[in-house]
């Protein structure tokens, strides 16, 4: 057996990495897997980087970040496997919602209806000379922070100047809601349905009702580690391919929730867990693609999420785009090593490497070597297109809302 | 400046250890240094400006205090997380033993370094410490269960205290076993078996 070590943060996206442990499968591919628990994302950064980590459960655009030079640690990383699709949500604390239902005076289900209703809520805001609304993230580089960026903005409130945006631990969002510290919160499972559950927040807004079927945590490693183990790579992979078969087996659902609710794990009630599981977060919704572990290719590395990452990086000012920047932001994630793990695996594989993000507003069939590949619904509720093939067009429009909405 | 320029602030919510590196970094002639926890540290750097910032990794706010230390109002240059590009071993030590230093941009390697260096030496120091402390504790818990197990054989085959004491440790030897191990075992037994009388 091969030992492996991997880092998690308590998430219900960590589930493929403790699956794979729990239920045999890194040891069916002869691996002894050793998860260790962290506390903060620096923390698996660092960890990771040093050589402490073989791979981490970690955030899509950190390795982006890392490579493009915005992280104090230079050690180069890849993404060969992403670990699933969706999952997070935004909620805000009873006040804020409040004064929501007063704006929208009635249906509050999309998350458009919910951004207008911030948007009131923020212009009396300012109106009254009240202070700006504090929202937490995870991390400044987190799909998190793009997706609360992404939908604000949308909606027609400027993130840097219309809320006030900080970081908070996944973990501890609950409790800075509850004594106010902050109004709301985007982040992941399950602190989202405990918030909830605690009768601190409302839900308002799911990462799959902003941008359907999008990208979330990945497995990242040291490039040079995982050139000089590229077999145990190979069989890591499988593994966590098996491992998202079994999790997304509608049949293992309770199981899965009582594996992720151990104290050594996620640590947090089964039955709030399952919520997410079973895309039912917001009670008066049910998102069967709330949180896809295996569907529509959710662990293919597509480059076109990397660039998207890249291109909200460059949109608010984290750095400067250029075609170079863009090439190390795209090579990060590596589907050539995806599919030379998974290619005897009757994995249907995608033949490209990068996809228009939002284009298929139905579900699709795309031809793939092993078979035909059911993708989408993929739409962001905006109805923008991002085309990985033209930044600078993507970049530009925004630049041009931003002048027309300078105030 | 001399190294007693530099203020220091040390983040962390280990009271004890963080006067260990206080007064380990008083000895090698830093005169401004000062201990503050989470709770509040925004304002407190905002006051003291510090040059350098003793980080304990533990603290799951790390990612809030990154952000802040690059973007808050709060301090005056912003501050990196300090890393030894020199040396891959240095980075490991100071990840390994659970602590990091943050600095004001531009301050030089050299000066930094040797505090870092004192840092991790206290952290290792103090890991030690809890370790030791730790085992003297299980050494107490072994002896209390051995004890009880001795007095619940006198009691029950009518042994002396020797005797007792002799029959507890020739089973240990005889299934490998530690004497703890044994007469935990003992003492479940009879636990169980009162539990039933009872």
């Amino acid at each position: 057996m091969i030992r492996i070590v991997s880092g998690f943060l308590p998430l219900v996206d960590a589930a493929l990495l403790i699956v794979c442990r729990e239920m045999g499968f890194a040891e069916n591919n002869n691996l002894d897997l050793t998860l260790l628990k962290e506390t903060s994302w620096a923390n698996m950064r660092d960890r990771l980087s040093v050589g402490q980590f073989d791979c981490a459960h970690m955030l899509a655009p950190l390795p982006i970040a890392q490579n493009l030079g915005l992280s104090p640690l230079r050690e180069k990383l890849i993404v060969p496997f992403a670990l699933g699709i969706g999952g997070n949500a935004i909620t805000v604390s009873n006040a804020v919602f409040s004064d929501m239902q007063t704006q929208s005076r009635g249906e509050m289900t999309s998350v458009a209806e919910a951004g207008r209703a911030l948007k009131g809520v923020i212009s009396a805001r300012q109106s009254t000379s009240q202070r700006p609304l504090v929202f937490a993230v995870v991390h400044a580089y987190s799909s998190h922070a793009y997706e609360l960026r992404y939908w604000l903005s949308a909606c027609g409130i400027n993130p840097d100047t219309g809320v006030e945006i900080t970081i908070v631990p996944p973990g501890l969002m609950a409790d800075a809601l509850a004594a106010g510290n902050i109004d709301g919160f985007c982040v992941g499972e399950p602190w989202n349905s405990v918030a909830s559950a605690k009768g601190v927040g409302h839900i308002i807004a799911t990462k799959a009702a902003i941008w359907q079927s999008s990208p979330e945590k990945v497995l990242a490693f040291r490039d040079s580690w995982a050139m000089q183990n590229a077999e145990t790579v190979q069989h890591l992979l499988v593994a966590l391919h098996q491992a998202a078969l079994w999790a997304s087996n509608v049949e293992n659902r309770d199981a899965l929730a009582q594996i992720l609710s151990r104290p050594d794990y996620v640590g947090v009630d089964a039955r709030l867990i399952l919520r997410s599981l079973e895309g039912t977060v917001r009670p008066d919704m049910q998102q069967p693609d709330f949180l896809l572990f295996h569907e529509r290719a959710a662990n293919f590395p597509w480059q076109s999420h990397a660039l998207w990452f890249y291109v909200q990086m460059a949109r608010w000012g984290q750095l400067e785009h250029s075609t170079a920047n863009a090439t190390i932001a795209r090579l990060t994630y590596r589907p050539d090593i995806y599919r030379r793990a998974l290619q005897h695996q009757g994995v249907a594989l995608p033949g490209a490497s990068s996809k228009v993000e939002g284009d298929l507003r139905e579900p699709t069939y795309l031809p793939a070597s092993g078979g035909s590949l059911r993708m989408g619904p993929d739409g962001f509720f905006d109805g923008v297109k991002f085309d990985p093939d033209d930044i600078d067009g993507y970049l530009a429009q925004y630049k041009v809302f931003a002048a027309l909405h300078k105030n | 400046m001399s190294p007693s320029d530099l203020a220091i602030l040390i983040v962390d919510e280990s009271d004890d250890r963080a006067r260990l590196i206080e007064q380990a970094l008083r000895d090698s002639g830093h005169g401004n240094v000062t201990i503050a926890v989470f709770q509040g540290v925004a304002r407190r750097i905002e006051e003291l400006a510090p040059d350098v910032i003793i980080l304990d990794l533990g603290n799951p706010n790390r990612d809030f205090l990154e952000h802040m230390f690059r973007l808050s109002k709060a301090v005056q240059k912003p501050i990196a997380m300090f890393v030894d590009q020199s040396s891959a071993q240095a980075m490991f030590d100071a990840v390994d033993a659970g602590v990091s230093a943050y600095v004001v941009d531009g301050l030089r390697r050299e000066r930094v370094k040797p505090i870092l260096d004192l840092a991790i030496a206290r952290f290792r120091a103090f890991d030690r410490m809890r370790q030791e402390r730790d085992e003297a504790r299980a050494a107490l818990d072994d002896r209390n269960t051995i004890d009880r197990a001795k007095r619940i054989l006198m009691r029950s085959k009518s042994l002396s205290e020797e005797e007792a004491y002799g029959l507890l440790r020739t089973t240990a030897m005889k299934q490998s076993r530690s004497m703890a191990e044994i007469a935990s075992a003992i003492i479940l037994a009879t636990d169980a078996f009162e539990g039933d009388a009872s």
